[in-house]
């Protein structure tokens, strides 16, 4: 996936218009109750033009009844290297789960 | 909700060309002067969604490709529901006209007719056609005539957005760079001339009182809304006269032609083949 190229200071005002367009970030929600849920990126100009972007390229089989788009420059990411150790904690805690604790006998609704 | 995916795909619900045709054959019949003027409606999206589906892949970016793939497929549809109601006063389906009609038999306009040229250019023929057709369409769901409103209220929903994606890139090249602003200038210097056709009466407006919307008539909001649009893109009304063209639309510029040998050879080198 290509990103967005800065250009460099001694580039000439001509060669920086062609300059790839910006990569944005679409979330699409698909029904009132639900999030926005990650569908994919694009290119685009500006703000504006990526949410119409958004809208041609990720509801064309209705699949959405909201748009937000995000400059991908602007996600913060987790390194994906570090994985192991990022994620490291949370594994063989299993009282972090409902699942580990037994249902105390009579009560109801639960 | 388990078992159903996050980004739900449905088709919505929306008045489809084949229900128009079911309608027809139900026994919806259009008259003839109805069917004439089905055909100018019907004849100006076909002919522009051919003209716009040429950009698929050649579009400055793939994701304009794909936006104005999605116009030309939204004005295609609004081509079927027309040509299938026209072709009922003659018992002729939406195939039967698109492919087997010559060329003065189509009634499109001079405008959606001219070349694509560059992007610009196309973008300044898309305001136009755009500007028009939600004139036009937003007028027309009050007609007499509920299968022309039906199709109106369906089609001006659709052609609000190509307006306004045609507004968006207006306003960015004009108030963009140099380079920029001359190119659409130049778009619209060469869409001008063929303007005026779209808001001549002929006697048919005379005959269909309250069933069609008399083209004269959207001139003024027409002229407002690219008034505005011009002064946010810094550009102004091209100073040209009209071409010499047809009210009656029986005439057409020499491009049809040629679109039509392109968009009509498959049907006519394989009779009745499906895909």
């Amino acid at each position: 996936m290509a990103r967005p190229v800065k250009p460099a200071p001694e580039e000439n005002s001509a060669l920086s218009d062609k300059q790839p367009w910006p990569l944005w970030e679409v979330f699409v929600r698909s029904s009132r109750g639900l999030s926005h849920v990650h569908a994919g990126s694009l290119h685009a100009p500006d703000a504006e033009m990526a949410v119409r972007n958004a809208r041609d390229l990720y509801t064309r089989r209705n699949e959405g009844v909201s748009l937000w788009v995000v400059p991908a420059s602007a996600i913060v990411a987790s390194d994906p290297d570090a994985k192991g150790e990022f994620f490291e904690s949370p594994k063989g805690k299993d009282y972090r789960h409902a699942t580990y604790y037994t249902k105390s006998e009579g009560v109801k609704h639960l | 909700m388990s078992g159903e995916s996050a980004t739900r795909i449905t088709p919505g619900n929306a008045l489809r060309p084949e229900d128009i045709a079911q309608q027809v054959t139900d026994g919806s019949k259009a008259s003839e002067d109805i069917a004439e003027y089905a055909l100018r409606l019907g004849d100006d999206a076909l002919i522009l969604a051919q003209r716009l589906g040429w950009w698929i892949s050649r579009a400055p970016e793939l994701e304009e490709d794909v936006a104005l793939g999605n116009i030309a497929l939204d004005q295609i549809g609004h081509a079927r529901s027309f040509l299938t109601y026209a072709g009922s006063a003659w018992g002729k389906s939406e195939d039967d006209l698109a492919y087997w009609r010559g060329e003065s038999e189509f009634r499109s306009s001079y405008l959606v007719e001219q070349p694509n040229g560059d992007f610009g250019r196309t973008i300044a023929r898309q305001l136009v056609i755009a500007a028009y057709q939600h004139e036009l369409y937003s007028r027309l769901v009050d007609s007499q005539d509920e299968t022309l409103a039906a199709i109106a209220a369906k089609a001006v929903k659709e052609v609000d957005y190509h307006r306004d994606h045609a507004e968006q890139w207006t306003v960015r090249l004009g108030d963009g760079t140099e380079e920029s602003h001359r190119r659409i200038a130049a778009g619209f210097m060469s869409v001008w001339p063929y303007v005026q056709q779209l808001f001549e009466d002929d006697d048919l407006f005379d005959r269909l009182g309250g069933i069609a919307v008399r083209p004269s008539e959207l001139r003024e909001s027409f002229d407002a809304y690219i008034a505005a649009v011009f002064a946010e893109a810094t550009l102004e009304v091209p100073d040209v006269q009209p071409a010499m063209t047809d009210k009656t639309r029986v005439k057409h510029s020499e491009h049809l032609g040629y679109l039509l040998a392109e968009m009509q050879v498959l049907a006519r080198e394989h009779p009745g083949a499906s895909w």
